[in-house]
């Protein structure tokens, strides 16, 4: 009876994640070919993606890796673009919290935007939800998003080795950041933080160790949560 | 210069730090939710590191030696507007390259 549930909970997770992983393996091949051109190898680009499972993140460490710029700098700018997943992590304890630790620790290294958004969604509309079907569903979205996730870098890293370097594709990472942050700007607290955070760096652009970009990230968050804020009326 | 001890060194290091992100609330029984105003802030984490990281390497391209370059910043252009008309990475990139793609072939 409740493996059935659990089963159907799983399915239903897992025509999202497959939906999901459609719509990012194209990033997927791009972050494995841009990956090779910077000098990784197939192994590194693989092992990245099995690792991380976090695109953006793994192509700000990337771009600055091109940027030859030092070790610490590029994890503290990757982790910065990571920091979103505490929140994450934060907003599933009421749902997740009460797992037994395994689960817990397996759904963390599966934390993704996907798998947060799409369970989130599933657990405030199905309050009924026991917590086997919570993390039927789950699995059911993340494990096929990763999957895919792995499989399509691995397939970018296998075509950029075999294309001869340096093809004209140094823009490609800035396009591919674009492309990719553009449609998360969804409201003016967005707009708000990303044009106080390119303002900033493109004023500190000359500051060494990229050191610009830290401080300017710092300033948009702080941008966008300061309008969100104005422009929700709320004092706390 | 990108050696192999580096990539691994941030590879590593990016996947731990990147776990322990995830586990650190979600690890923690009945832990209780991050404080509004810090949830707040990282709510614009991506799209204030990313636009911050991209904009030098819009206006002052690498391949250019720093000088700007009309091409460059037209593809740049072209994959905000696809980006914000489609909302979609796939029709964005797509644009962009085209744009790039075009201007490499047709330019001196």
């Amino acid at each position: 009876m409740a493996r059935s549930a659990n089963l159907s909970s799983f399915r239903k997770g897992a025509m999202a994640g497959l939906a999901f992983g459609l719509i990012v393996s194209p990033f997927g091949v791009v972050f494995g070919v841009l990956a090779t051109e910077a000098g990784l190898d197939v192994t590194q680009v693989l092992s990245f993606s099995l690792a991380v499972i976090a695109g953006a993140a793994q192509l700000t460490a990337i771009q600055l890796m091109v940027e030859e710029a030092p070790t610490i700098i590029i994890l503290a700018s990757a982790l910065a673009v990571n920091l979103r997943l505490a929140m994450y992590s934060a907003t599933l304890v009421q749902h997740l919290g009460d797992a037994p630790l395994w689960h817990r620790v397996f759904c963390s290294y599966l934390l993704t935007d996907q798998s947060f958004a799409m369970s989130l969604d599933r657990y405030e509309r199905h309050p009924e939800l026991t917590m086997g079907e919570k993390l039927a569903f789950y699995y059911g979205v993340a494990v096929p998003t990763a999957m895919i996730w792995y499989v399509s870098s691995l397939a970018g890293g296998l075509i950029g080795s075999s294309l001869p370097s340096g093809y004209g594709l140094d823009f490609a990472i800035p396009i591919t950041f674009l492309a990719l942050v553009t449609p998360m700007v969804r409201t003016l607290n967005h707009l708000a933080a990303a044009g106080a955070a390119i303002v900033v760096a493109l004023l500190l652009a000359g500051l060494p160790y990229n050191l610009g970009l830290l401080v300017a990230g710092l300033v948009g968050m702080m941008t966008g949560a300061q309008v969100e804020k104005m422009r929700s009326g709320d004092t706390a | 210069m990108t050696g192999d001890a580096q990539i691994w060194t941030v590879i590593v290091g990016l996947a731990t730090a990147s776990f322990l992100l995830r586990f650190i609330f979600l690890g923690m029984v009945g832990s209780r939710a991050l404080p509004r105003w810090l949830m707040r802030h990282l709510r614009y984490t991506g799209v204030s590191i990313i636009p911050a990281l991209v904009a030098p390497a819009v206006l002052w391209p690498a391949a250019t030696e720093g000088q700007t370059d009309p091409l460059r910043l037209a593809a740049a252009f072209a994959t905000v507007a696809a980006g914000f008309v489609f909302k979609q990475f796939f029709a964005a990139i797509a644009v962009g390259a085209a744009v790039m793609a075009l201007g490499l072939t047709l330019g001196p």
